[in-house]
């Protein structure tokens, strides 16, 4: 049994000029242990996806899914008690901007706490040594003093630090990671994906990267699914992924990794992800396909088989061994 | 629509005039129109008083002293709203008042803010010194709450309606300044004025035309807001006794004079009051229209 | 956090001597001659006037006067009224507990309605609750108090008879100042019936003067909360599995207090400016009417002091609140 089951999950916001379409019948699974990454463009529906699974999306969502299940139980059907005591305990999140993902008000001890008191009900002495021991654990230096710093003494890196302290306080069997490098300067992005992916081997919890980088994909991940305008383009484990990639706008985006450039220009895919007003009729990415033509244009593109990476195209790229015929 | 949108796309649209563009964001705030739909009432009703009102605002008629209004038993419909203690009739009254109000808001909102925005300007390219003089000023000024600075500033001068508005405009003047002064600071170090003044554009022109501009829109919301404030304060002092003297029928004289009858003749209390109710509200309502389309840091999505 | 005390306190400093300078400038610079106004209709003989001349000191250069003004001031001497011939500092005192104790239940009604309704009016949006609550507060806001003072009197007091119109207190009850507050006061004295008068003086002038700041809190309230709510933290406290009651309670409204505790500090203002309208009204032996009847009487050196004593206290109150907006603001105190 997965640990996260998602099936056809389709978000739509309500906005003043009729509803958008954030997420578009999206799949997700995910084992016990298991690593996946969600790669994509901003506004590719991502985030919002996951944040429908932790239940923090505002009340202008409206969320449909055939199933939508966390260690076998509907997420769905739960009451907003039952589903607080999973949320934040089994299953985590960290998100985006660590600076102003703390709470400038409070202080770090204080933040991590309670989580603590919530989920655990520790008394006051043994939350007090478990956050000591959760700074440790990811990395900051001299934890007992941190605990009274506020969030505006920190840096980004240490923000985040404590973002994932915070995160893993109470043990989560499935901790999803919200671009959590983005904001940050490159030589702590890779601190902090190191951090990660240290712990996740350390404690066996799944772990869910979004991100848009292909790189942090290739270090960190076992299985990639690609969404473009919200919906899932390709899924597959990590190093076939990268060898062969089955829908155009994989290859794309794998073609504008810095570090596979054949030509001195690095390639890009020209245009930008389609928003609420110029969703085409056919294929999403048909716009900004060197491949598209008339049926793609015009015609939703099927899903296809596993072999293919269940790239949703009409005409997928096919693995090299198959292109010698 | 979509298909349209995505086809004109290379030819980008026109952008919308300004202040059709702050229209859009005006109408979307129903209060907002209601506002401005009562307020150009009260501005037609002031300036077309002497039209519209049944009666002179100043005779009195003995014989029908405190009658009631129209409706209520004992009233007649040459008096609609009914006649104050000394036999004036109410509605002409109030009509009358209107003007008062209005003037007394549109002279208040021009005096403070010119003397505002000027200090303010001053203030923020002034060096330090000057900018710290002036604040200080300022905060002085704002120490004397502004009814008790007023009522004295009218004391002195002697109670008049002129006096109270003038009285009233320099207990404001310091907002002005402030949000002014925070405004061009904010705007100063920006990239266009920069450029103007690499063009050679001298001090004047850098302060009037190129800054300047850029930082009405909180002034405009804080004109909104004082010419409100300022309706009451001035009815408040008429009513101490210190802004209009009898027998002008300015709304807060009128309540003041009516005081002893409030427990018997209740239109001659209720209709001024509601006047300037009305009036306020209506002028608030605008003014948080205004702050939607005009100020983007506090625009609600 | 100790430089930004002493901060604050330097500022203090030149602000203070400035409303002193402009207190004096009022009487001595602008037209007007006290001498000849406190004379009245009678007049005055050229050697009278001489002689009141040279008692006030009005014969020295203007700068003299100032520095002995300014020195009189650091001392507690403010002069004496015209009228009663008392101390204006003693006069001052003995009045300003009456005002204080109206005010400090006003600002208590208007905090403690206004920031639960502000949240909530954030929390439900859009929906019923939000509405009417903005409604009614947009008519707080925009109320001439001194209005709105006359029609709770005619209903409450006139038609239902519920309340008295005027005073502190009945004049069936008497007993010594302790604290100068009629409600503590009256429970002191152990007499039947003393502290349920002083409550229903007090109900409807509090009412009147709470309305405003509780229009304006509640309206600071919300918006302050609107703009928090949308912040990563909070997204964070409820990614924890947070009760709404803490994540709104405690997380966003810690951080909205910080704005909504300036615009509580701004109120003291405009309660003091309220004081005299609804003093005057209600016929409350305060500052705002002494301050006010003063002005009618061309009692100038009670207006002068009193209009020094009042800027002093909203410098004090204002002051405090940078201190209190220092310590819930963790930017400030731990820098």
């Amino acid at each position: 049994m997965p640990l996260l089951q998602i099936r056809n999950l389709t978000v739509e916001f309500a906005t003043a000029s009729g509803p958008f379409r954030a997420v578009d019948r999206v799949d997700v699974t995910v084992d016990e242990g298991d690593v996946l990454a969600i790669v994509g463009e901003s506004g590719s529906g991502k985030s919002v996806a996951m944040l429908a699974a932790m239940g923090l999306l505002p009340w202008t969502a409206a969320i449909t899914a055939d199933e939508m299940s966390f260690d076998g139980r509907d997420i769905r059907s739960l009451t907003p008690r039952d589903r607080r005591t999973v949320i934040g305990k089994d299953m985590a999140m960290i998100f985006q901007e660590p600076m102003s993902s703390l709470n400038p008000c409070f202080t770090v001890g204080f933040q991590i706490k309670e989580a603590l008191k919530k989920h655990l009900g520790l008394s006051r002495r043994e939350r007090h040594e478990r956050a000591v021991e959760l700074l440790d654990l990811v990395g900051i230096p001299d934890p007992a003093t941190r605990l009274s710093a506020f969030p505006h003494q920190l840096s980004g890196g240490m923000s985040q630090r404590v973002m994932i302290a915070m995160a893993l306080s109470c043990n989560p069997r499935l901790l999803i990671a919200d671009e959590p490098t983005t904001a940050l300067d490159v030589t702590i992005q890779a601190q902090i994906l190191d951090l990660l992916a240290r712990l996740q081997q350390e404690t066996g919890m799944a772990l869910i990267l979004i991100t848009h980088d292909m790189g942090v994909v290739a270090e960190t991940a076992q299985r990639v699914q690609v969404q473009y305008a919200g919906q899932k383009v390709e899924e597959q484990p990590v190093r076939p992924l990268f060898d062969a990639p089955h829908h155009p706008y994989t290859a794309a985006l794998l073609a504008a990794l810095p570090e596979r450039a054949t030509e001195r220009r690095l390639p890009t895919i020209p245009g930008v992800v389609p928003g609420q007003y110029d969703r085409p009729a056919g294929c999403l990415f048909s716009p900004r396909c060197a491949f598209a033509d008339d049926l793609c244009r015009s015609t939703e593109p099927p899903v296809q088989d596993a072999g293919l990476g269940l790239a949703r195209c009409h005409y997928p790229i096919p693995s090299p061994a198959k292109e010698a015929v | 629509m979509a298909d349209a949108t995505a086809q004109t796309a290379p030819t980008t649209p026109a952008r919308p005039g300004r202040f059709k563009e702050f229209w859009r964001y005006f109408r979307e705030n129903k209060g907002a129109v209601v506002g401005l739909y009562i307020f150009a009432a009260f501005l037609l009703l002031a300036l077309f008083a002497g039209l519209i009102a049944p009666h002179d605002p100043l005779v009195q008629y003995r014989s029908a002293t405190l009658v009631p209004p129209a409706w209520q038993e004992g009233g007649t419909w040459s008096y609609i709203l009914g006649t104050d203690p000394l036999g004036r009739d109410m509605l002409s009254r109030l009509l009358y008042g209107a003007r008062y109000s209005f003037v007394v808001g549109v002279v208040v909102v021009i005096l403070a803010s010119t003397g505002g925005i000027l200090l303010g300007l001053i203030s923020g390219f002034a060096p330090k010194w000057l900018d710290t003089f002036i604040m200080r000023l300022m905060d002085i000024i704002l120490s004397f709450p502004a009814l008790l600075l007023a009522l004295v500033l009218v004391a002195i001068l002697g109670p008049s309606l002129v006096n109270a508005m003038i009285a009233i405009a320099i207990a404001y003047q310091p907002h002005y300044v402030r949000l002014t002064r925070a405004a061009v600071i904010a705007e100063r170090s920006k990239d266009y004025v920069i450029s103007a003044k690499v063009a050679g554009a001298r001090l004047p022109r850098l302060m009037f035309i190129t800054v300047l501009p850029n930082c009405l829109a909180p002034i405009i919301v804080q004109a909104a807001l004082s010419f409100s404030n300022a309706i009451l304060d001035v009815a408040a002092l008429g009513f101490l006794g210190m802004g209009a003297q009898p027998p002008t029928p300015e709304w807060g004289t009128m309540l003041a004079e009516a005081r002893e009858f409030i427990l018997r003749a209740w239109w001659v209390v209720t209709f001024p009051g509601l006047a300037i109710l009305i009036t306020v509200i209506a002028i608030n309502l605008m003014g948080d229209g205004l702050r939607d389309a005009l100020d983007p840091k506090l625009k609600r999505s | 956090m100790l430089r930004y005390l002493l901060s604050k306190l330097l500022t203090f400093v030149p602000t203070f001597l400035g409303v002193t300078l402009v207190s004096f400038a009022f009487i001595r610079v602008l037209p007007g001659d006290p001498i000849i106004v406190m004379a009245g209709e009678r007049g005055l003989t050229e050697e009278r006037y001489a002689e009141l001349q040279a008692q006030f000191g009005f014969d020295r250069p203007l700068y003299v006067q100032f520095w002995d003004y300014l020195t009189g001031v650091l001392q507690g001497d403010l002069g004496e009224s015209f009228v009663t011939k008392k101390p204006v500092w003693d006069e001052f005192f003995s009045l300003f507990p009456a005002t204080l104790e109206l005010s400090i239940v006003a600002i208590i009604l208007a905090t403690a309605l206004g920031i639960p309704a502000g949240v909530i009016a954030a929390m439900y949006r859009g929906k019923f609750f939000d509405r009417a609550l903005m409604s009614s507060a947009l008519v707080g806001y925009s109320m001439p108090i001194f209005w709105w003072a006359l029609l709770l009197i005619i209903v409450f007091s006139g038609n239902l008879g519920w309340t008295p119109v005027s005073g502190r207190i009945d004049l069936l009850y008497f007993f010594p100042d302790v604290t100068g507050f009629m409600l503590i006061d009256s429970l002191l004295s152990g007499q039947k019936g003393a502290f349920a008068s002083a409550v229903s003086h007090l109900v409807l002038p509090s009412i009147v003067l709470a309305t405003i700041p509780l229009a304006v809190i509640a309206r600071q309230t919300r918006s302050a909360m609107l703009e928090v709510l949308s912040e990563d933290y909070i997204r964070t406290a409820r990614a924890k599995g947070l009760a709404p009651v803490r994540v709104n309670g405690l997380h966003a409204l810690r951080n909205a207090m910080i704005p909504v505790v300036t615009v509580i500090g701004l109120s003291v203002g405009m309660l003091l400016a309220g004081a005299i309208l609804t003093e005057t009204i209600f016929s409350w032996p305060g500052i705002g009417k002494w301050m006010l009847d003063s002005i009618f009487r061309r009692d100038y050196p009670v207006v002068q002091g009193g209009l020094l004593l009042v800027a002093g206290f909203v410098m004090v109150v204002n002051l405090i609140v940078d201190l209190l907006y220092g310590l819930i603001n963790p930017k400030i105190r731990k820098r």
